[in-house]
């Protein structure tokens, strides 16, 4: 049985015109152990999505479809048991922990919190295993009594993995932990993730809009671009050769290292990401793809089979013509970053 | 915390604009259009926009209340009703101790109340912004001094003070306005060098300077433009203050003799037992007044908070 | 060796910063002596006819009032023997009551301590109570009312809605009869010290100790709101609720408390709103206070008495505000620590 199975998942937040929906009819899938990227520019739903696995939207949300967490539907249960099923089987760590840790109390308080919500244990257990969940964290015991100030940002995220680790969730949502640290950190706390998924036998769904940190850390990515998944698949299938011209844009974005064909073409997409109160018909991107057609604008959107375990929602991948997408000459150098190129369909 | 400010995206200009324009006329016509957007703005609230009515219609009153009550209903001496008499066809509002028409008393009241409020909060948020400026742009020193004065006034229970300061000045309009000026313009000083010390702060404050901007240009260009907004906001809030502030003054018997205010009106309902013969006609219009002034420069001032600083909007 | 070290440096600067705060209270104690000082002795013209302007006062009298400010010495003897007989606790003499000042205003210092503490108390509580259940029920129909009402309650002159209430209540309105008494701090020939003595003082306390407690909470239920709304848009709410915490206990555990830091600094800078409350509310009901004695002391004017109370107010003032930042200081560790 899959861990976490969501189904049709549409999230809309209320506005004075009209609910403006931030998650379009989702669908995902993560098994026990996997680890799967959620990837996407900020706007697009990614967050969301992870707030909706735990129910923790703002009052207000309207959300249709289901989130199956070992089978339960999260979205129906009820509160007694989403707060028992919180952090024990799923937890969450949040991105810019600086905000997401109470600042007058210390950190050890915060991660025995979460045990003593779930266990009945005394206080030296308590004590000892918050000491144990700092260590596997590669934080020594005594930063328990820091307050959250008093540590870097690096180690603030240290904590927050920690503490959802209190309760031996099976999986582990990590929303942008590495955004807002410096690079070599970034790299610590990734090898740090990547290791507990290994020993503990964790589920990560990995959110972020570093395409490469996902390459590097997941079985498989997810793109997810104006609220819905436009493209899945096995992580190294889907940097290498994507098969979404958006996907492809956000690949290209973080130049390789040691590649000096991208060394020398970094380009980002032009435009902006679309206002979700105000989306383009059609697939979402083709105002912004360089190898939209006339049917772009009117096509109704599915994800497409695009090879073993793929899927892509792209007109080139429906037509069985993906090469389209993945074999777009890059520009050459000096060139603006092209707005609108049409291929003859 | 953040200190709101006005953001100002560049937005193009109006089209009947002609296209050779000089650095001020472009910076005056975007100030306008801000002050346009910022307006309309405003109008989305119903709070401010219902506050503003009530403000314009006690403005307008206190104006032209000699037009349709001559002062000599104010005269003792002329005085034609049994004193304490309850409302009456002649007398909607009923007469104080003298037999004056209470209904008069109040609405020549406002004159005094409104005017000693504007005065006092010009000379309150004069004294404030010009020592939140010097302390915010030129720091250290200046800045040291200024706000261990400023502290000090804070510290300062405003009422006795105000009272010591009252009774050795004397009683009349103009002294009574200075005292609350006077003891109320920390308030303002401590938001304004705030946002001082944030706008000198900035990059372009320093290349300014190494154009060779004088400090009296960096004010008045730089720093004042980006402070009256706030100021104004605040200043809405200090009239409300200031207003309740000749209120309890005059009720203490601090106010000017020679003149009617609100303040005054409740002083000597009081001190005549208006209370104990339950003449509630002469003690509940001008509180009503007070109240309801009160009430709205809180609401316009909450508004205009809200233009300024989206985060406070929906509160 | 390290932290042995590391500790007693946190000491030092923990007693340095206290060390500063009392510094800085003492500095504007100080200069409220100065301010008194100068205010009544150092203005144009002859001091001793300034104060009597408006009063009709036998010369000799005023001759008196010249001596007594000791207008024949130089500037800094009449300073330095001002401030010796302040510190010493002689504060002039009254002219209205001919007696020392200081004697006058130990007399009256307990019925307002009695009054602002119980006034005090009570609208703390139920104002941030009340504040507290409005933000987090925001938009509901609890928090418009309470808003509104604390709004209204705010703008008008707290002795208006005394004067207001000491009709209602104390006199009787529309035939009905008063409840309680419409002055005063207890009934004559009332034993003070006996069960019926005190049941007596409470009911002549209840008028005035409502009025103030309407006034003042709606100050704290104002504040308290914003703050705690403040507070609800922080993230770790979030982190809270996700851990699988009760809303009822994230906002008492976690969004509460910490709405309490600022709401707290922000009361404390309106001390003075209080004791503003006491002198008029005194004066409505003629509680026999500090702030009755303001009252008198302006009427007269008596200008030892006057300066006597302002002293003392200030002081008052200055005092709870050190406390209020060291209280802040030991709350939030931000401050302790960082």
């Amino acid at each position: 049985m899959a861990l976490l199975e969501v189904r049709d998942l549409t999230v809309s937040y209320p506005a004075r015109a009209g609910a403006v929906p931030a998650v379009r009819g989702v669908d995902l899938r993560l098994d026990p152990g996997e680890t799967l990227g959620l990837a996407g520019e900020s706007g697009c739903g990614k967050s969301t999505m992870a707030a909706a696995v735990l129910r923790l939207l703002p009052p207000g949300t309207t959300t249709t479809g289901s989130v199956l967490l070992e089978g339960e539907d999260v979205l129906t249960m009820r509160p007694g048991r989403l707060r028992a099923v919180r952090w024990t089987e799923a937890a969450i760590v949040f991105q810019g922990a600086m905000h997401a840790l109470n600042p007058v109390r210390r950190v050890g308080d915060q991660i025995a919190e979460a045990i003593r919500l779930h266990d009945k244990a005394t206080d030296k257990q308590v004590g000892a295993r918050v000491g144990e969940l700092l260590e596997q964290v590669g934080l020594p015991a005594r930063r328990a009594a820091s307050y959250p100030h008093e540590l870097s940002g690096g180690q603030r995220q240290r904590v927050m993995i920690a503490m959802a680790l209190a309760c031996s969730p099976r999986l582990l949502i990590a929303d942008e932990p590495t955004t807002a640290l410096d690079v070599m950190v970034q790299a610590q706390v990734l090898a740090l993730l990547e290791e507990l998924g290994r020993e503990l036998g964790l589920a990560l769904l990995l959110i972020t809009h570093d395409l490469s940190v996902l390459a590097a850390t997941c079985e498989r990515i997810a793109v997810m671009y104006a609220g819905r998944i436009v493209e899945e698949g096995p992580a190294a299938a889907v940097f290498e050769a994507p098969a979404h011209p958006y996907t492809r844009a956000l690949a290209e974005a973080f130049p390789t290292i040691g590649d000096r064909a991208s060394r020398r073409n970094p380009h980002g997409l032009g435009g902006d990401p679309p206002d979700p109160r105000d989306l383009p018909g059609g697939c979402e991107f083709h105002p912004r793809c360089p190898v939209s057609v006339a049917a772009c604008p009117t096509l109704d959107v599915q994800l497409w089979p695009a090879g073993e375990g793929r899927r892509a929602a792209c007109v080139h991948v429906r037509d069985g013509r993906p090469e389209l997408v993945y074999q777009v000459p890059p520009r050459p150098v000096g060139e603006d970053a092209p707005v609108h190129r049409q291929v003859a369909p | 915390m953040t200190q709101p400010t006005i953001q100002e995206p560049v937005e193009a200009l109006p089209p009947s604009l002609p296209p050779q324009l000089s650095p001020r006329q472009i910076a005056r016509a975007r100030r306008r259009q801000a002050a346009a957007r910022a307006w309309r703005e405003y109008r989305r609230s119903t709070e401010g926009m219902i506050g503003l009515g009530i403000l314009v219609l006690f403005v307008a009153v206190a104006l032209f209340v000699p037009l349709f009550i001559p002062s000599s209903e104010l005269d003792v001496t002329k005085a034609t009703g049994v004193p304490f008499s309850p409302p009456s066809a002649e007398f909607p509002l009923g007469t104080d101790e003298s037999g004056r028409s209470v209904l008069a008393l109040t609405l020549w009241g406002s004159r005094v109340s409104l005017l000693v409020g504007f005065l006092a909060t010009v000379i309150s948020v004069g004294i404030g912004s010009v020592v939140g400026i010097v302390a915010g742009h030129f720091g250290r020193w200046t800045d040291s001094v200024l706000m261990r004065v400023t502290d000090w006034f804070l510290v300062i229970p405003f009422l006795p003070l105000a009272i010591v300061l009252a009774t050795v000045l004397g009683p009349s309009l103009a002294n009574i306005a200075f005292v609350i000026g006077i003891t109320s313009w920390p308030g303002t000083a401590r938001i304004v060098r705030a946002q001082a010390l944030a706008v000198t702060s900035r990059p372009y404050i320093e290349r300014a300077r190494a154009l060779g901007a004088s400090d009296w240009h960096l004010i008045a260009r730089h720093i004042l433009p980006n402070t009256v907004p706030l100021i104004f906001a605040n200043t809405v809030l200090i009239v409300a203050v200031a207003i309740l502030s000749e209120t309890t003054l005059a009720f203490l018997g601090l106010g000017d003799p020679l003149r009617v205010s609100w303040g005054s009106m409740l002083d000597a309902a009081f001190t005549h037992g208006a209370a104990s013969i339950g003449a509630w006609w002469y003690l509940v219009p001008p509180g009503v007044c007070i109240l309801l002034v009160v009430l709205a420069f809180t609401m316009v001032g909450q508004a205009l908070e809200a233009v300024l600083n989206p985060r406070l909007r929906g509160r | 060796m390290a932290t042995a070290a590391s500790r007693s440096f946190r000491l030092t600067a923990g007693h340095r910063r206290v060390g500063a705060k009392l510094l800085g209270a003492v500095l504007s104690l100080a200069f409220v002596l100065v301010f008194n000082f100068f205010l009544f002795r150092v203005l144009p013209g002859d001091p001793a006819k300034n104060l009597t302007r408006n009063r009709l006062v036998p010369a000799e009298q005023v001759q008196v009032l010249r001596e007594s400010f000791g207008l024949g010495k130089p500037l800094p003897q009449q300073f330095a023997s001002y401030v010796r007989d302040t510190l010493s606790g002689d504060l002039g003499i009254s002219y209205k009551f001919r007696r020392p000042v200081s004697e006058i205003i130990a007399e009256r210092v307990w019925p307002t301590v009695l009054l602002l503490g119980v006034s005090t108390m009570l609208s703390t509580v139920i104002g941030l109570w009340i504040g507290i259940r409005g933000a987090w029920r925001r938009g509901s129909v609890f928090d418009r009312v309470s808003l509104g009402a604390s709004l209204a309650l705010y703008a008008m002159p707290e002795f208006w809605l005394g004067i207001l209430l000491l009709i209602l209540f104390g006199v009787g309105v529309g035939g009905f009869p008063g409840m309680f008494p419409t002055g005063g701090m207890s009934s004559p020939n009332t034993d003070l010290t006996s069960v019926a003595g005190i049941l007596d003082v409470a009911w002549h306390l209840f008028l005035p100790c409502l009025t103030l407690t309407l006034a003042y909470i709606a100050e704290y239920a104002l504040v308290m709101r914003s703050s705690l709304l403040d507070e609800l848009g922080e993230e770790y709410l979030t982190t809270a609720r996700a851990k699988g915490l009760r809303d009822a206990l994230v906002l008492r555990r976690h969004a509460v408390p910490n709405a309490l830091l600022p709401t707290t600094t922000l009361i404390f800078l309106n001390l003075g709103f209080i004791v503003s409350g006491a002198i008029t509310i005194e004066t409505v009901y003629s509680w026999p206070g500090l702030g009755l004695l303001s009252y008198e002391a302006l009427r007269t004017p008596d200008y030892p008495l006057l300066e006597g109370v302002f002293l003392l107010f200030s002081a008052a003032v200055i005092l709870a505000n050190v406390i209020a930042d060291l209280l802040y200081a030991y709350l939030d560790p931000r401050v302790r620590t960082g």
